[in-house]
């Protein structure tokens, strides 16, 4: 009887450990003050204050915000719209293919998206340069881009995912009332779903701040992403200062998902709270 | 002044005998599936209407075409002489009141039931009155600063009322109105539907699938079945006068019995019914010639069940073979030398214990009913 515990317990506990005791150790290591990444030589903030100093970083992380902030913008406006279309829309012409393009991302190999993407870029920038004689480079604007077209899969799937377990007569309910399409949506629809606009931009946001695959192949001199710059480093060997970066990078991304969580959370909790109060009163 | 007011009020909340909205030969097609077939119905103004029947008969589907949510596939809808074809919802003169409520879960219990009049030309004083008196007539002007989530399901329930009632339509949709709430609840509520129906005179439309619900709230209804009308009347006609073996089937329970017709004088018809062993005779339908097949139906209440021989036309003898006692009636079921078994329902109006009561099992019984009791049924 003793036993299942035991062994249930050791291999969470295995488990837990596999995901985070390298995050730990890359935190404790950047707090390191010894020059070698592996080695314990006492407490320091040194490569903190390094990383601050170096502009190279700061323009990285300043462009890889940039982006994100933009392809999640965009990404949650596009894929919003879809989302609400093929949840909404149940019969229209092409809805299949539309449904499987606007999936197929997720499921694409992300060197094969790419390639195609720089494929896709090269040709548009030649087709540029002979029409117009504009020259035109690979950077924030191709990076973007790229972005939101992989981002928008993640928006469309959560918003047409809340959409569907959402009740539709409530919509049908404000167009009963006296409400044309475009005012349900403002009115009803967009308000009921915008916890899911949120999370949908957060996610959006995180995946293109820490994307290195697509960024590489779409990104031109000048335009270093912080990830792409943090690849670029390690491969010369693991610093100390690339610890501080990264232990950065998970405190930001890990605030903002536990901010989000919060915020979605406590609006539930207290739904079900108020619920549960009015069931009793009533009883 | 006031008191002519009153009067017009009193005038209007009354039955107008005039069709105030008129069904026209509406069919509703989903690809192959006949949701609707055929379906004409004339409905009077400040009358309240049931559509009933069981889930899958059409009787939705009827209800969203004519809020404006689905086009009919043929047939053609009028609301007070307004053709509604290609009317959408938004400008219909119908408000609903949805089967979930649907109330907009962020937005308070007053901002729920003005949201129709954002689109009524009124000012801005006159629209909260309006609400103000609309979370009156449902009793939750103290709740008027909740949330949906924060209060229960009847208040919720009256909320949807007052919404869908606040841009004063002419006709108010109900889906199944009482179907979340439970028996006690529900029954309260009956009453305060009708009585909300007759203090501001809106024609109601409601959809069922209860009949005891159907029965209690309207002033006629309409039985469905398979997306078709089976019979259109009154609670009582519907329920006393069946004209198909489907709507007496589906209202109330009854007993069922093949039978062929012997001979038809005046009103009353003989009837030769196997299963009875022996003729009966029933209340004559138009159009019966000797020899017809048909089905004679007798409600359980109007079998009277007797220990001796009763000296009425319509006797048969059988055991008792099931007692099911409620309380305030008993039933009975009685097995015929033909196999056939009869259910019979018998007030308990004496009080007595159960040794006294008029019949237990395996004894020797006699069923009568009077030939009016019988319904002729031929089809």
């Amino acid at each position: 009887m003793n036993r299942r515990p035991v062994f249930l317990m050791s291999v969470l506990a295995f488990g837990f450990a596999f995901f985070y005791v390298p995050i730990l150790s890359m935190i404790v290591f950047s707090f390191n003050n010894a020059r070698l990444a592996t080695v314990w030589g006492g407490f320091s903030t040194k490569w903190y204050a390094k990383l601050f100093a170096n502009d190279q970083v700061l323009d990285a992380a300043w462009l890889s915000v940039r982006i994100a902030l933009t392809s999640a913008t965009v990404a949650t406006i596009l894929g919003t719209m879809a989302g609400i279309a093929l949840a909404r829309f149940r019969r229209f012409r092409g809805r299949t293919f539309f449904s499987g393009l606007v999936t197929a991302p997720l499921i694409m190999p992300e060197v094969i998206t790419g390639i195609s993407t720089l494929i896709f870029f090269i040709l548009i920038s030649n087709l540029l340069e002979a029409a117009f004689g504009w020259k035109t480079q690979r950077g924030f604007t191709t990076i973007t881009l790229a972005h939101i077209t992989f981002s928008l899969t993640f928006v469309t799937a959560i918003i047409q995912s809340r959409l569907r377990d959402a009740d539709i007569a409530v919509e049908e309910a404000a167009m009963d009332l006296g409400s044309r399409p475009w005012q349900v949506m403002k009115d009803i629809t967009l308000p009921i779903i915008s916890p899911a606009i949120l999370s949908g931009w957060l996610l959006a946001f995180t995946i293109s701040l820490d994307d290195v695959v697509i960024t590489s192949f779409t990104t031109g001199p000048g335009s270093t992403t912080l990830p792409i710059l943090i690849w670029s480093k390690v491969k010369l060997g693991v610093t100390p200062d690339i610890n501080a970066l990264a232990t950065i990078t998970v405190c930001v991304v890990g605030l903002g998902v536990i901010i989000a969580g919060i915020l979605l959370n406590r609006a539930e909790r207290r739904r079900d709270l108020d619920a549960q109060m009015a069931y009793r009163a009533n009883e | 002044m006031q008191a002519a007011a009153q009067a017009e009020t009193v005038r209007a909340s009354a039955v107008d005998p005039a069709p105030f909205i008129r069904i026209d030969g509406v069919s509703k097609y989903f690809g192959t599936f006949r949701a609707v077939e055929n379906v004409s119905l004339e409905i009077r103004k400040g009358e309240i209407f049931a559509l009933l029947g069981g889930s899958g008969c059409g009787k939705t589907t009827l209800l969203r075409m004519l809020a404006g949510f689905e086009e009919p596939t043929k047939g053609r809808i009028f609301i007070d002489g307004q053709d509604m074809t290609g009317v959408p919802a938004y400008d219909r003169p119908v408000n609903m009141m949805f089967q979930s409520y649907a109330l907009f879960p962020h937005m308070s219990v007053e901002k729920n039931v003005g949201y129709g009049l954002k689109h009524e030309r009124m000012t801005d004083a006159r629209r909260k009155e309006r609400v103000r008196e609309m979370l009156e007539l449902v009793q939750l002007s103290q709740f008027a600063h909740r949330k949906p989530h924060q209060i229960s399901g009847g208040q919720r329930q009256r909320v949807a009322l007052a919404r869908a009632l606040a841009r004063q339509p002419k006709l108010l949709l109900l889906d199944e109105p009482l179907a979340a709430l439970d028996k006690k609840l529900r029954e309260h509520t009956q009453f305060e539907l009708m009585d909300i129906q007759h203090k501001t005179g809106t024609t109601f439309i409601v959809v069922t699938h209860d009949q005891e619900e159907a029965m209690i709230l309207s002033d006629r209804m309409a039985v469905m079945d398979k997306g078709e009308v089976k019979q259109v009347g009154s609670p009582t006609e519907v329920y006393e006068y069946p004209t198909n073996r489907f709507v007496a089937g589906f209202i109330g329970s009854i007993n069922f019995a093949e039978a062929s017709v012997v001979s038809v004088a005046g009103d009353l018809a003989q009837v030769e019914v196997p299963a009875f062993g022996g003729r009966m005779s029933a209340r004559a339908v138009p159009g019966l010639a000797a020899g017809q097949a048909l089905t004679l139906a007798v409600r359980p209440e109007k079998l009277t069940i007797s220990r001796g021989r009763p000296d009425l036309p319509n006797a048969v003898q059988g055991v008792v073979s099931d007692v099911g006692y409620f309380g305030k009636d008993s039933l009975y079921k009685v097995r015929l030398p033909s196999g056939a078994v009869l259910t019979a329902h018998s007030a308990n109006a004496r009080r007595a214990a159960e040794a006294e009561r008029v019949a237990t099992w395996e004894d020797d019984v006699w069923l009568s009913f009077d030939p009016s009791a019988a319904i002729l049924l031929t089809a």
